[in-house]
């Protein structure tokens, strides 16, 4: 089963390559993760998709958990959110197809970004299975270029999985 | 006032309690090496830097104290990453300063350049690469703070020239502030509510510690628990010494304690691994049930409850799924298991648990350690057992990796937490000479033995001097079986006697080389000469090479094969 991991990260150089070393390392295997800055300047938001079972995701949690630079870890897999991928197609489009490309776009509530002599490239964002949908739509076309940017997640409502809903922050020296 | 990055660095220090730096100079350091006249700190200068790794390593094992390394850029950096490595295995609280190059070299690939902290990231608790003065007094103080709290670990702190060289106002913080670094130190109630609830049902317990006991200086909690329980205990080659292998007997005679089975796993005692494998409960304490423990998987402790107390919680169901696991500090969930178990003592407790003594001493009795002394030849073993009479077992023990190692977790019998100084996560070969220096260093009164073999001593054997000219007196046994002796054990075993690349038949002359670093050389060919040597070497107040000539081709029983339960031994 995938799971969806928000995990709150010092804003410092060489955390990511931290994470991934770790992923690395203990042969844990990403599906996708992005990483951008919060709601406050010195703290980012992984969010992490990894494949596996209780116990595998377990070990994931723990270990990322002993990094200094890890602040906090959420699997919200189970818990009402909201996640959004985006994605950049560039597909072959002769003059003649274009009509007929955008009207895909509509349905999928893509925009057209750029167009070229014989191509038109689209932005589209939406959860993993309507990105998915859209690359299958425009597949017969010819898609000469994609990049996804990998899923971004939030919680539903008022519950949050913020910087300050954790533990006190402070930590004092015996 | 204005303070350069190298005067902050020895006040940072100072303020750390550090009484002692093992290191080795450098372009990188020298402002540091500088600064240094100017302030009570001790420095020991090794002779490579890998000893000075492993000098910090057996003063911090031996004392609790973090221990301290500075080296150079480049190679002096790397030179470290092997005594790095061992402590990461074995949680050995510690800071390892390299130098690094200015600032704006770096990723440049300038002279002594490397990714120090690049290189370490997978074996260290945490590292830093400082890039301005002023953040090196909160990086140095994070430093020690990781290095000794929670589960303990080496800390690299990269310190570029540049940065050493900068001068600011120096302050030093009153307190860390790590939002990600919060271990939990007290034990759940309810978990111990759970474990105990399990403990009373339990019929034929064993209490399993490792290393976590020695680190949370338990020992005292772990006696009492044991003793409350009626429960024997094995331990770990980490956690030896942590409980008393033997007691005074009512005739004032040290005898084995009655509840001590010694070391279970690959090379443990039988009755350690049998009483695993028939146990119906384990209550393992600061462990990490590592390969060279468990065995088999499917074949450890097949029909025992598990209780695991361990304050990294990484190390819970990691290798092995357990029914009650306990997040703390093993000290903390002792005294809770101790509090439940005085507030609700077991019932009938000496009747219920006597077959189970019973069954241990009879499993003690089948097949005890032995091995056979002619008069012909030195048995390693008998070596061991002579040390270990002559210094009435008061002596911090350090090992090499290998036989030397396992005799001496067999035949020695630690009574004391911090005195058996061994790599036994990393199995680092040419530890034991320079730990046992750094141990020396922290204990200048105290006999601190290297208990060596031929091939692992000379690993790190350029010490020697580092010893001799720092007048520590350590004393190296050296097994010398010729052999890289474990490994032809396996070649033996499991590897149609095909002794590929073991057999050391050219070897210096150890007795020769100890007079050569200006330490003493003794050597004992034969059965008899054995104990005489011990006693001139451990009255001699200089360092001593001792050269054991032992029989080339003894192995260490009981051996567990790769692959294999514990409880399907080959005895001899």
């Amino acid at each position: 089963m995938k799971h969806t991991l928000s995990v709150l990260v010092e804003n410092s150089p060489g955390v990511l390559t931290r994470v991934a070393g770790l992923f690395a390392r203990r042969g844990f295997n990403i599906d996708s993760l992005a990483v951008g800055r919060t709601e406050k300047h010195d703290v980012s938001r992984m969010t992490i998709v990894v494949e596996g079972d209780h116990r595998y995701i377990e070990q994931v949690t723990k270990q990322l958990h002993k990094l200094v630079d890890v602040i906090k870890i959420s699997d919200i897999t189970t818990e009402e959110y909201v996640d959004r991928e985006l994605v950049m197609i560039k597909v072959a489009a002769e003059p003649s197809q274009r009509v007929e490309i955008m009207h895909i776009a509509g349905i999928f509530r893509a925009r057209a970004v750029d167009l070229g002599r014989k191509t038109m490239t689209f932005e589209c964002t939406g959860n993993e299975g309507k990105i998915n949908a859209f690359e299958e739509s425009l597949r017969p076309y010819g898609i000469k270029e994609l990049v996804r940017t990998g899923k971004v997640a939030m919680l539903r409502g008022t519950r949050f999985s913020g910087v300050d809903s954790g533990a006190s922050k402070e930590m004092k020296e015996e | 006032m204005k303070l350069k990055g190298a005067q902050i660095f020895f006040e940072c220090l100072k303020r750390e309690g550090v009484e002692v730096i093992f290191g080795f100079p450098g372009g990188s350091v020298l402002d540091i090496y500088h600064e240094m006249p100017n302030h009570d700190i001790r420095h020991i200068l090794v002779r490579h830097e890998q000893g000075a790794a492993h000098m910090a390593d057996g003063y911090a094992r031996s004392t609790g104290r973090v221990g301290v390394c500075l080296v150079t850029s480049g190679p002096g950096a790397t030179n470290t990453v092997t005594g790095v490595a061992t402590a990461y295995m074995d949680s050995v609280p510690m800071v390892v300063f390299t130098g690094q190059v200015p600032t704006a070299l770096i990723g440049d690939d300038a002279f002594q350049e490397v990714d120090i902290i690049g290189i370490t990231r997978p074996c260290t608790k945490h590292s830093y690469l400082v890039r301005d003065v002023n953040d090196m007094p909160r990086v140095i103080k994070e430093a020690f703070y990781l290095a000794r709290t929670g589960r303990p670990g080496p800390v690299v702190v990269d310190l570029p020239k540049d940065v050493i060289q900068a001068q600011t106002d120096f302050r030093y913080p009153r307190r860390v502030d790590l939002p990600g670094y919060k271990p939990t130190l007290e034990a759940h109630s309810g978990q111990i509510k759970r474990a105990y609830q399990l403990i009373k049902k339990a019929r034929t317990p064993v209490i399993f510690t490792g290393g976590g006991v020695v680190l949370s200086e338990s020992s005292e909690e772990l006696v009492r628990l044991a003793e409350t329980l009626k429960a024997p205990v094995t331990s770990t080659l980490m956690g030896l010494g942590s409980f008393p292998a033997v007691v005074p007997d009512s005739s004032g005679n040290m005898d084995l304690h009655p509840l001590w089975l010694g070391m279970l796993g690959m090379h443990g005692t039988y009755r350690a691994n049998m009483a695993i494998s028939h146990s119906d409960l384990l209550l393992a304490v600061g462990v990490r049930f590592d390969d060279r423990v468990t065995g088999k998987i499917s074949g450890f402790a097949p029909k025992a409850k598990i209780i695991h107390i361990d304050i990294d919680p990484t190390s819970i169901s990691k290798n092995i799924e357990v029914d009650v696991p306990i997040v703390g500090d093993c000290k903390n969930a002792l005294r809770k298991l101790i509090e439940a178990a005085e507030a609700e003592p077991i019932e009938g407790l000496d009747a219920l648990r006597a077959p189970w003594i019973e069954q241990i001493r009879q499993w003690k009795e089948t097949y005890p350690l032995a091995y056979k002394q002619n008069s012909e030849i030195i048995k390693p073993q008998y070596v061991i057992d002579k040390i270990y009479e002559v210094c009435r077992g008061d002596a911090i023990i350090t090992t090499e990796v290998g036989q030397n190692q396992m005799w001496t977790a067999q035949y020695f019998h630690f009574s004391r937490p911090r005195t058996l100084l061994t790599s036994g996560g990393l199995g680092t070969m040419g530890y034991g000479l320079p730990a046992a220096i750094g141990a020396q260093v922290a204990h200048p009164d105290r006999l601190v033995v290297d208990i060596a073999g031929d091939g692992s001593i000379q690993m790190n054997i350029q010490e020697v001097i580092t010893a001799v000219c720092n007048c520590l007196p350590v004393k190296v046994a050296i097994l010398n079986n010729h052999y890289l002796g474990m490994v032809r054990q396996w070649q033996e075993l499991f590897y149609d006697k095909n002794y590929c690349g073991t057999c050391l038949d050219a070897s210096p002359d150890f007795v020769k080389l100890a007079d050569a670093y200006g330490a003493v050389g003794l050597r004992a060919s034969k059965p008899e000469e054995v104990e005489p040597v011990i006693r001139e070497a451990f009255s001699i107040k200089r360092p001593v090479l001792m050269d054991f000539v032992v029989s080339p081709e003894e192995g260490v029983y009981p051996i567990v094969p790769a692959g294999k339960s514990i409880s399907e031994m080959l005895l001899v």
